[in-house]
């Protein structure tokens, strides 16, 4: 966060950084790579109906260097990857990212000359939304996940800068 | 559907024996133009009602020009160009044009043949600007080259892809990244089952065609 | 475009900027990459350049059997991917000559013209939110989620619905769904209202819009244009009565037209339509008749499962209608129907196996892309914006 507290080796820290993650879970700057069909979904979700701005995840930015969650909606294909990790690399530090949909998460049933297997290949992904497209509802879910990571694991997610970042796979808890 | 069962088709021959019987009674358009052009005329047939000429590569220009400015023709659309790769076969393409006419309610298969070796057909980009597009795309899908087009620039896929990924001869699952592809190592984290195979050759997912 | 160089910058030894938009742009609802050569404000010349969603349609149809490309279709034209499952079937149809009951029929028209007020609502509705109507955004986005309750209704999915199949469709409309429908349609005509009274008479919505990317309908012609973009400069064209498919020489409905040919022609054109879709839909409604949502054509459907578990010859045509797929007799087929977009055309050469050698889409947005340059240049930047929104660029489609 570049933030300088005095007391940064206090037993305060922790409690300030459950502070600060509940403060940055509920203001989720997005950046929509919208390429393909779930950007169809993506629209819904955030239109009205479904609302997505209920969980503080409103407004998407279309700059980069001003968002936090980088939420790749759809195929990525070979020609689109340099892009992607374009956009990725312009982001500012904090950041996640959220593949959204079977494609973006595996290739989907595109395993071909074109598609990229999955965009984990190309960048760091912390959370996997299911489904050829999700439902509005998975989405939320995802969302939802997504806070749950930030609250537990800080600010620092897949991108694996965190040096205090455990090699145990993270088990969210459910409840 | 409806429309289409109730015309009477004429026999069907397939689409690799241009020279099969021929017709009884060619339709209309094809008897206009094996009466204009003769022995430029491969074949025909009209199988499910699709009146289809083909057509030789040599002065294909002119049966197009043809084809658009005659009114008893007119096809001022051109809906769709594009190529098959018959693999085995001895002309193994061939460029598929599909026309349209807005006055004359009639359409009109035309087929130009193309052997592997070097393969080229003339370019009707003059006659209908809507054919740019899709002969870059042939050509790059393809690699046939259309003699007479400016432009043939990738354009769906990117300056240094190597090969022509809809010939029959292109592996499905062959990529050719512009980044290079990390090793993901979430994936590990939840078990060994989920390790991506690498292969050494190609850096991406193989998916083989399976020989039927 | 002549009337706007009096707003040519004064000159101040300026020289051409050129401008990248996209492929990742806020204000493109895709992604297509547009190289501008500015002059001031004016576009001088315009290079586009695509690709950024190309999945390899055809090479993997060409690897799967006819029935797993109907999933494939879906994702074609994401925005109205019943029309593309009918249409595909359509084509395979035609190769197989297999004649579908009147009821299919029915069905499938009824749930074409439901894909097709999806589709013109949301390019309508996204049109309208880049030029700054975001009310008319959500108001349309809203109408457009009853429709795609009916939609899960009879297919299970939202918006990937791989409902047709060939010679029938998964299921037949259930129950309880006309009189669901008549409620939705009620809405959307509600909201198609609301939204009208928004902008059709707000001048910056005009301003944004009129006599903006005019293409002539000779140009269009030339550039191979159909459905509502050909119809917008004045062309009747429809593939719904020139080259009637389907039931739909046994329904009532007008095209509508445009007169100049811009994008608030297009737009027109586009709320028309729903409308002419909604009365389709009656029309289709009251005149749906009783019967079955398949044929009975072994060749391509499945026997029941009493034959299949009880005797051999059924058990073998299930076998072999799953494991080796439907294999239509040796020729070529090419099927078009009224697409959102235009006229969605597929070519289906077969060889008697299980795999298609090809299976190619006529995609109705390739060409209307190919044109933006043509449309843009002599207009300013921003104009890019409800041009390109215009003509409903959609990704899947465009670049398969």
């Amino acid at each position: 966060m570049g933030m300088k507290f005095p007391f940064a080796d206090a037993y305060v820290t922790t409690k300030l950084d459950q502070v600060l993650n509940w403060a940055r879970k509920f203001s989720l700057f997005q950046y929509p790579f919208v390429t393909a069909c779930c950007g169809m979904e993506y629209m819904a979700v955030s239109a009205s109906h479904y609302d997505q701005s209920r969980f503080g995840a409103e407004i998407p930015r279309f700059s980069p260097r001003q968002s936090d969650v980088l939420w790749v909606v759809g195929t990525v294909n070979q020609k689109m990857a340099p892009v992607l990790k374009r956009v990725y690399e312009q982001m500012a530090d904090p950041k996640w990212v959220i593949a959204f949909g079977a494609c973006a998460s595996s290739g989907g049933f595109y395993q071909n000359y074109t598609a990229v297997p999955g965009i984990d290949r190309i960048i760091p992904v912390d959370i996997y939304i299911a489904g050829c497209p999700p439902r509005p509802e998975a989405v939320l879910d995802g969302i939802i996940e997504l806070q749950r990571l930030i609250q537990e694991r800080g600010p620092h997610g897949m991108s694996g800068i965190n040096p205090r970042q455990t090699k145990e796979p993270l088990v969210l808890s459910r409840d | 559907m409806s429309e289409d069962s109730a015309k009477p088709s004429a026999p069907e021959t397939a689409p690799d024996a241009p020279a099969a019987p021929p017709a009884p009674e060619p339709p209309p358009l094809t008897r206009l133009l094996q009466e204009q052009f003769g022995e430029r005329v491969l074949g025909h047939h009209a199988q499910h009602g699709d009146e289809t000429v083909s057509i030789r590569r040599e002065g294909m220009r002119d049966v197009f020009a043809f084809l658009k400015r005659d009114p008893r023709c007119a096809f001022d659309l051109m809906i769709d160009l594009t190529a098959v790769d018959y693999l085995p076969r001895t002309p193994r393409f061939e460029v598929v044009y599909h026309l349209k006419s807005l006055t004359v309610p009639h359409r009109l298969r035309v087929k130009v043949p193309v052997e592997a070796q070097a393969p080229e057909v003339d370019s009707i980009r003059e006659l209908w600007i809507a054919a740019d597009w899709y002969e870059r795309e042939c050509h790059e899908m393809y690699g046939i080259s259309f003699k007479g087009h400016p432009n043939l620039k990738p354009l769906l896929l990117y300056d240094g892809f190597e090969g022509h990924p809809l010939r029959k001869d292109y592996p499905k699952g062959r990529q050719q990244p512009l980044v290079p592809m990390r090793p993901v190592k979430e994936r590990y984290d939840y078990g060994e089952r989920f390790q991506p195979v690498e292969h050494p050759h190609t850096p991406a997912v193989t998916l083989e065609r399976q020989e039927s | 475009m002549e009337s706007q160089r009096h707003l040519k910058p004064l000159d101040f030894g300026s020289e051409p900027m050129t401008i990248e938009l996209g492929p990742q742009h806020p204000a493109m609802h895709g992604i297509t990459r547009f190289r501008c050569q500015l002059d001031g404000e004016v576009i001088e010349k315009m290079e586009a350049d695509i690709g950024y969603l190309h999945r390899g349609f055809e090479k993997e149809a060409e690897n799967t059997t006819y029935i797993n490309v109907i999933p494939y279709t879906d994702r074609l034209n994401y925005v109205s991917p019943l029309i593309n499952n009918v249409g595909y079937v359509l084509a395979v149809e035609k190769l197989f000559q297999v004649e579908v009951p009147r009821r299919a029929q029915y069905a499938r028209v009824i749930m074409s013209e439901i894909s097709r007020i999806t589709d013109h609502l949301t390019c309508n509705g996204a049109s309208a939110m880049e030029v700054g109507a975001m009310t008319v955004f959500l108001w349309f986005i809203k109408a457009r989620e009853h429709l795609w309750e009916l939609v899960e209704e009879v297919t299970g999915a939202r918006l990937t619905t791989n409902w047709t199949r060939i010679g029938g469709n998964a299921n037949d409309l259930p129950y309880g769904f006309l009189t669901m429908l008549d409620e939705r349609l009620v809405k959307v005509e509600e909201a198609l209202n609301e939204g009208e009274a928004l902008i059709l008479r707000n001048k910056i919505f005009i301003d944004r819009l009129k006599d903006i990317g005019i293409l002539s309908r000779e140009r269009a012609i030339e550039h191979g244009f159909t459905g509502p973009m050909l119809r917008a400069t004045g062309v009747p064209y429809d593939l719904r009565r020139a080259d009637p498919y389907l039931v739909y020489d046994e329904l009532d409905f007008e095209i509508p037209v445009g007169t100049v040919g811009d994008c608030f022609d297009r737009f027109l054109v586009r709320q028309e339509e729903i409308r002419q879709s909604i009365r389709i839909i009656r029309h289709a409604v009251e005149k749906l008749p009783p019967g079955d949502f398949h044929c009975r054509d072994r060749r391509v459907w499945m026997p029941d499962k009493y034959e299949v578990f009880n005797s051999i010859e059924g058990l073998i045509d299930h076998f072999k209608i799953v494991m080796e797929g439907p294999k239509p007799p040796p020729g070529e087929a090419y099927h078009a129907v009224e697409g959102g977009n235009g006229e969605l055309g597929f070519y289906v050469v077969s060889d008697g196996s299980g795999h298609p050698v090809k299976c190619r889409v006529r995609p109705p947005c390739f060409n209307y892309v190919a044109a933006v340059p043509e449309m843009t240049v002599g207009h300013y930047v921003a104009d890019i914006v409800p041009i390109f929104g215009s003509i409903n660029m959609i990704g899947g489609e465009l670049e398969r």
